[in-house]
């Protein structure tokens, strides 16, 4: 006998022998009961199927769009080294970069080293600024005075980076000329310019960071005599640390990844700098300026897909880092 | 010096930096403001823009800006409502929905130049849809993706779990729960965040400018069919939106009155974006009174 033959079974003798007195069940005999329907997944389970299922092929879809993001800018960028036959030490070590002249002149430390300088740099300028910030806002300020600056760093954050760039090309390259001589173009531009950018993207994480901590490990430095800094110094910002880290590096991913604004004020002269205010060019800014002048499946284009590529394990690289950060926090 | 000079030093310290940057962001408003605004007339808006010739305006990208906007949006925020649902409210807490959870951390930290490389090869080399708004739209869901997602995540997390348990206790299936209780709770902060989102795509021009293109097509402003190549609605037309736009006038140069432009249009740009933001939080308070009664 199988399971659908006992549950009628069992419904049947119910009805029959109407168990539950004061439920009537009025017009129902044993053979009114549809024990098909009673059997098979109901309407709510369907939609909750058909719901359930939706969101799964969501996520998925998010899943697939990474890898094959990876997957296809992997394959273009590994094939100046693969088909190519360029030497991977060369094109990290080397300054000679002219694709078009063969697989010895594909060089990139100059696009690695500027990239590097300016994403250290203005993250170096930027994090005290973010730290005073988010101590302001979290130890200083009124309510009012903090939501002001939280205002000013959305907004920060919503100017587009092409006003950026334009502000660096129209404000700070024509000061920078007439202060250092030369056209103003170059890694002190740059900087200056991602350190508006990177601001609020560390205030903002920072601010989370200092709200994290308890507000009675305050209490008890306070009550053991610590005036107000020394509870910020040796208390608060010990205990944030882990996470102000990880909002710098968040910093350092979005300037090591910013194209245009940087594009606009760095010069783009395949170029080693000398100095602050000599013209180069980075990762981003020779992908942005560079792109559209080669023609797909050369030797020239394949080498600007490994820029790309060293962007993208870059940007690998400072998600690991965060993850490593957080867990060590976390002991 | 003792505990309490170093006391005030600090504070001084952090008053003058945060005073900085209220500086900063003044004069980087007021800049942009001050020098764009007077050029925003009703000519720039309404006109061309010119090739070399001063004088132009911004008409077709200002259109063509609201159009990607549009579409990107209506190809993102389904993806999104229901990676977000999915992470909100089955993802068991296990090492496959860490994964996830990283794989979308990652997507929103790639560069958008990354992304907009990605959407080239894809869509303008490999499906031969060449430089087009459809291309674009596309790169700008996928740069789009990860921001609301999360965003959408944290609003369906905001609502209270006895409105779910509620739910459940009246017989509801855990779809019909979601559907008919928790995102008409969480509808403001979805709106708020879609509308932040569309400040960002609003203004991003890296993604953009290989994949729908730094040119512009000769649009017809009669003509509503899609599929007429002169229409503004076609979306395989190549389309140079707002933000590209000041990136090409300043870094090509042609046009003798770039410096005036690119202000102007970064006024509007920027005055845009402060629009959604104050936006965002007008409509979304608003909306939280009138769904909760809540004073």
């Amino acid at each position: 006998m199988n399971d659908k033959d006992k549950l009628k079974e069992v419904v049947d003798q119910a009805i029959a022998d109407q168990q539950v007195p004061h439920v009537k069940l009025k017009k129902m005999g044993p053979s009114s009961v549809d024990i098909e329907k009673l059997t098979k997944p109901s309407k709510e389970t369907h939609q909750e199927y058909w719901g359930k299922g939706l969101t799964y092929f969501a996520i998925g879809l998010i899943i697939v769009l990474v890898v094959s993001i990876i997957g296809f800018v992997g394959y273009h960028g590994l094939a100046t080294f693969i088909d190519n036959h360029v030497n991977v030490f060369h094109f990290l070590t080397s300054t000679d970069w002219d694709p078009g002249e063969g697989k010895n002149h594909v060089g990139a430390a100059v696009m690695i080293v500027t990239s590097f300088a300016v994403t250290l740099l203005a993250a170096l300028v930027a994090t005290p600024f973010a730290v005073a910030i988010a101590l302001y806002m979290t130890e200083y300020s009124s309510k009012k005075g903090a939501s002001f600056l939280q205002s000013v760093t959305e907004l920060l954050v919503g100017i587009p980076s092409v006003v950026y760039g334009f502000l660096g090309l129209t404000i700070i390259i024509p000061v920078i000329r007439t202060l250092f001589g030369g056209t103003g173009f170059g890694i002190l531009a740059a900087t200056l310019v991602l350190f508006v950018m990177v601001l609020p993207t560390i205030t903002s994480l920072t601010v989370d960071s200092l709200k994290a901590v308890p507000s009675h490990f305050r209490k008890a430095s306070m009550a053991l005599g610590a005036t107000h800094w020394q509870t910020i110094y040796h208390v608060v910002l010990r205990v944030a640390t882990p996470r102000i880290l990880t909002a710098v590096i968040f910093g350092m991913a979005r300037a090591f990844g910013e194209a245009l604004a940087v594009q606009m004020v760095i010069g783009n002269a395949v170029l080693m700098p000398y100095n602050l205010v000599s013209p180069s060019a980075t990762l981003t800014s020779q992908l942005t300026s560079q792109m559209g002048n080669t023609v797909m499946g050369t030797l020239p284009n394949n080498a600007l897909w490994s820029l790309a590529l060293l962007l993208l394990i870059m940007s690998l690289v400072f998600n690991f880092l965060v993850k490593l950060i957080g867990k060590r926090g976390q002991k | 010096m003792d505990a309490k000079k170093k006391d005030k030093l600090a504070t001084a310290v952090i008053y003058i930096l945060v005073g900085i940057v209220v500086l900063i962001l003044a004069g980087i408003l007021g800049n942009i403001l001050i020098t764009g605004v007077p050029h925003l007339s009703w000519h720039f808006l309404s006109s061309e823009a010119s090739s070399y010739q001063a004088g132009g305006g911004v008409r077709d990208q200002l259109f063509n800006s609201l159009y990607l906007l549009v579409l990107t949006t209506i190809i993102s925020l389904p993806i999104a409502l229901g990676a977000a649902i999915y992470l909100a409210e089955y993802a068991k807490d296990n090492w496959i929905t860490n994964l996830i959870r990283t794989t979308i951390q990652i997507l929103s930290s790639l560069p958008s130049i990354v992304v907009g490389l990605f959407g080239y090869l894809l869509f303008v080399v490999q499906f031969g849809l060449g430089f087009s708004i459809i291309s674009g739209a596309l790169a700008l869901t996928f740069f789009n993706l990860p921001i609301l997602t999360s965003n959408i995540e944290e609003a369906i997390k905001g609502v209270p779990q006895d409105q779910r348990e509620a739910g459940l206790a009246l017989g509801l299936s855990n779809w019909k729960t979601i559907r008919g209780i928790v995102l008409p709770a969480a509808l403001p902060g979805i709106l708020t965040g879609i509308i932040l989102s569309a400040g960002r795509i609003f203004g991003e021009a890296a993604a953009l400018i290989y994949t729908a293109g730094q040119s512009g097509s000769t649009i017809n402003y009669a003509d509503w069919n899609p599929f007429s190549p002169t229409s503004p609605l076609n979306v395989m037309r190549p389309a140079e939106t707002l933000a590209v736009h000041i990136w090409k006038v300043n870094t090509e140069g042609i046009i003798p009155d770039a410096t005036i432009v690119s202000a102007a249009t970064s006024a509007l740009l920027v005055i845009v974006v402060i629009v959604f933001n104050l936006g965002a939080r007008y409509l979304g308070n608003k909306l939280y009174r009138k769904l909760t009664a809540a004073k």
